[in-house]
């Protein structure tokens, strides 16, 4: 039996890189509660961070920029995950539902 | 191509699986209807990027994927789901019969135009490494190179702790 090998390749990476995007993206605009748009949020974060890192691994000199940048990101998306968290507990209290069609009044 | 028997080969069945479990774990989140099964998912995809990261020669990086992402950032969405929908998951219809087929083919245009873009381009060969890209070098330019941003990220990390803790406690009082 034989296998390709793939994972040597920048083109892998970016290719999985786009596909998280794209699922990130299908996600965003399909789901309808709040959470579930923060959920493929995190994908596309994520396939930014694995953009980073391909291109860290395969074509930049000093391999220490791409992991520096993609902690960042991990620490951005720590603290954006916890706003939106306690936003749409908020949200909650005040219109007993999380569904972003219902939010739809801008003075409490 | 190379044999399955070798450390490559099996290497590459390793990498094959991270694959499948990203995109089963999007899959899941995505498109299930509970969301404690989303969360699940979206767990699921993090390891298997946690995988990713460890092939790209970085495993401090994936530990701290595993770490950061699948352990807390997943928990605390938990919480959030318990905290704002406490009889349960109601179904929430689409508002719009084309708002699936819409956001596929938005999706899919995206992912098969960056696709496109990354297999055409000649990408130049890699340069010559100053140094490893081990742990230690990665702690060092954190606290050289990089210390503003170090700096500005704990500010940012605190700035959102107070502000989560005033948002929660805001509706608590009416």
């Amino acid at each position: 039996m034989e296998i390709p090998v793939v994972y040597n390749t920048l083109e892998t990476y970016l290719l999985i890189a786009a596909l998280l995007l794209g699922f990130g993206i299908y996600g965003i605009l399909k789901n309808r509660s709040l959470i579930g748009i923060l959920i493929s949020a995190e994908l596309v974060l994520c396939a930014a961070s694995v953009n980073f890192m391909a291109f860290n691994r395969f074509l930049v000199p000093d391999p220490v920029v791409g992991q520096i940048f993609a902690l960042f990101i991990m620490g951005l998306a720590a603290a954006e995950a916890a706003i939106i968290l306690s936003i749409i507990v908020a949200v909650y209290r005040n219109y007993k539902s999380i569904d972003p069609e219902e939010t739809a009044e801008l003075a409490g | 191509m190379t044999p399955l028997l070798t450390v490559e080969g099996l290497a590459g069945v390793v990498f094959f699986g991270f694959i499948l479990l990203i995109i089963f774990g999007a899959l899941v989140a995505t498109n299930a209807v509970n969301l404690i099964r989303a969360v699940c998912g979206l767990a699921l995809c993090l390891v298997g990027v946690a995988g990713i990261y460890y092939f790209l020669q970085s495993p401090f990086l994936a530990l701290m994927q595993i770490l950061i992402y699948a352990g807390a950032v997943c928990v605390a969405i938990v919480f959030a789901v318990m905290l704002a929908e406490p009889q349960g998951v109601q179904r929430l219809e689409r508002a719009h019969p084309l708002a699936g087929p819409g956001a596929f083919a938005v999706a899919a245009l995206m992912t098969w135009g960056l696709a496109a873009l990354a297999l055409r381009t000649s990408w130049p060969e890699a340069a010559a490494r100053v140094n490893a890209g081990a742990l230690e070098d990665v702690g060092r330019a954190m606290m050289t190179t990089f210390v503003v941003s170090f700096e500005l990220i704990s500010l940012i990390l605190l700035v959102a702790i107070l502000g989560s803790l005033v948002l929660a406690r805001r509706g608590r009082r009416r």
